[in-house]
């Protein structure tokens, strides 16, 4: 009795709770189908007019498409040769334990706490001729995923056995054919969480296009929703498709890897 | 076996180059440059003024310090508002709540989304005359719990412990549910057999047991704490007035004015908390691998 109690008031605290998550997409959702004025007083309600045209404005005024090109391009680019590089880097880390490699893993590991320097960033960038250009962008954001990639990676591959190296180098695998054929296949659980986070966090980033692009020929997704918001304040309408659109990608991805997302997350939460 | 030729050391060149050269350089110039008046219209002439940018920060009228002061309060603030419900809810869910996966679910998912989007679409509902809360407080008779939730100086800050809790409670508690989910359930039963009670088996068995889920959250929410910008900057700009001001949107406002000195001398202050930080936690994690 006292257990039935118990269950149904913990269903009313998560339902009552999953309606305060919901409620603002609902309320998003709902209102980027509305007119101008009826989008303007955020109501619950439905449309009593679907309009939508709010869409096809957006994508056309608010250059959406190539918001979401370049947004693409950051994500894969960035996220795949961060990973590979620190696949690389981690296979040597733990696998040669010299004090070199010691101390190479606790310097990259600094990274994870220190807050990127945008300033002087962009002014490097500069000084390779890479302001405001696609190259440039890639590269900061390869380079600030290098410490939680080796991190992760390298956790992981401490549970890949040694002997399985040995038994490549017997078969007469070389150093590349054997990282590439053997290691990586057996990397793939952590490789793909790395790259759904790493991919989920390019394309949320709104700092480092905010400092380092400011022609809008560069702009992801993100700093062309902010650019048209600022122009746009009362046609909530086309705010709110807006927002529709730049979360239906990231949405997407995490239904579809949500498995992969937790484990990778959670592991060192875990103790053995 | 000839480890050099199996395991060659170029593998780490990219990886490093490129930590070196856009991660590592830019912050010791960042450190360098704020000795300097370097500024919008200094064009490769940078005069060495010393200390000077550092006393500005913590004497002048502008409310840096307030700054930096809000920094810290904030990783505090949020992370207890965070965590605590977060730990609750996991416990609540680890016990075989039925549609516990959908609750899983649903509750993660604020944390997926780029935090313009969930500063936008907060901006929306807490505006004051039409916003969804206000509205709905309207349509419960709660009138008297109606605020001007974005421009009262007295609630700005709670609105945005309670935006940055929607969107990351969900996260707290699914590292929690990983690491609930490694205790053995015989603790549990042998504890009950001993007559504990919800407290005791709290105190005595999840809390030790999460210590390494514990650990994360706290490595997660400090470093998200002291860097936090972007909810803040979408949502009041530090406004009103310099309220909600952090050491990030100081520094962006003086890099879009064009004081890159003073930028970063900010950026540097904000660098040295965190690497004191990062420093003990690097610590602490590279003695725990000894243990192992």
């Amino acid at each position: 009795m006292k257990k039935t109690l118990q269950n149904i008031i913990k269903q009313i605290v998560c339902i009552f709770l999953s309606l305060i998550v919901i409620a603002p997409f609902y309320m998003v959702v709902i209102n980027s189908f509305k007119t101008k004025g009826e989008a303007a007083r955020m109501s619950l309600r439905l449309p009593t007019e679907w309009v939508f045209d709010n869409y096809i404005q957006v994508i056309e005024k608010g250059k959406l498409l190539r918001g979401f090109s370049n947004s693409l391009l950051y994500a894969v680019v960035a996220t795949v040769i961060a990973i590979l590089g620190c696949a690389m880097a981690a296979y040597i880390i733990s696998r040669r334990k010299t004090k070199f490699n010691q101390f190479v893993y606790y310097f990259i590991l600094c990274g994870l706490f220190v807050p990127i320097n945008y300033v002087t960033l962009a002014a490097v960038l500069k000084g390779f001729g890479l302001a405001d250009t696609r190259l440039g962008m890639i590269i900061a954001f390869t380079s600030s995923m290098i410490p939680f990639c080796t991190f992760t990676i390298r956790n992981f591959m401490v549970s890949i056995p040694v002997e399985l190296d040995e038994a490549g180098v017997i078969d007469g695998a070389g150093p590349v054919s054997l990282f590439f054929s053997i290691i990586i296949p057996l990397l793939k659980p952590i490789l793909v969480t790395a790259f759904i986070l790493e991919f989920m966090a390019v394309w949320s980033d709104f700092m480092t296009p905010l400092y380092l692009s400011s022609k809008s020929a560069t702009w992801p997704m993100n700093l062309a929703v902010y650019n048209f918001f600022g122009k746009n304040q009362q046609y909530w309408n086309y705010v709110f498709a807006d927002i529709v659109l730049t979360c239906l990608p990231v949405i997407i991805v995490y239904l579809l890897g949500q498995r992969y997302i937790v484990s990778g997350m959670t592991s060192g939460a875990v103790k053995e | 076996m000839n480890k050099k030729k199996i395991y060659p050391q170029w593998f780490l060149i990219l990886p490093l180059a490129l930590y070196i050269v856009f991660f590592l350089l830019p912050s010791i110039m960042g450190i360098l440059y704020s000795f300097t008046d370097w500024n919008v219209r200094s064009k490769g002439e940078l005069n060495f003024i010393g200390l000077k940018n550092y006393i500005e920060i913590f004497t002048s009228n502008k409310n840096y310090t307030e700054g930096i002061l809000n920094t810290l309060k904030f990783t505090v603030v949020s992370n207890i508002v965070k965590l605590i419900p977060a730990l609750l809810l996991a416990i609540m869910l680890q016990e075989g709540l039925k549609g516990r996966n959908w609750y899983r679910t649903i509750f993660y998912l604020p944390s997926v989304l780029p935090f313009l989007i969930i500063g936008l679409t907060f901006t929306s509902i807490l505006n004051y005359n039409n916003g969804l809360l206000n509205t709905v407080l309207d349509a419960l008779h709660l009138d008297f719990m109606k605020q001007k939730w974005l421009s009262d100086l007295n609630v700005v800050w709670k609105s945005i412990y309670g935006v940055d809790a929607w969107r990351g409670i969900g996260y707290c508690m699914t590292i929690f549910l990983a690491g609930l989910n490694s205790i053995p359930k015989s603790y549990y039963e042998a504890a009950s057999i001993d007559g504990a009670n919800f407290f005791h088996k709290l105190k005595y068995i999840t809390l030790p047991m999460l210590s390494g889920a514990i650990t994360i959250n706290l490595v997660f929410g400090l470093t998200y704490g002291l860097k936090v910008f972007d909810i803040i900057y979408v949502l009041t700009n530090g406004g009103p007035g310099h309220e909600t001001e952090v050491i990030t949107t100081y520094s962006y406002q003086l890099y879009a004015n064009g004081y890159y000195g003073m930028s970063t001398a900010l950026n540097t202050i904000l660098f040295a908390i965190t690497t004191v930080i990062g420093v003990c936690v690097v610590r602490y994690m590279s003695k725990q691998e000894v243990q192992q």
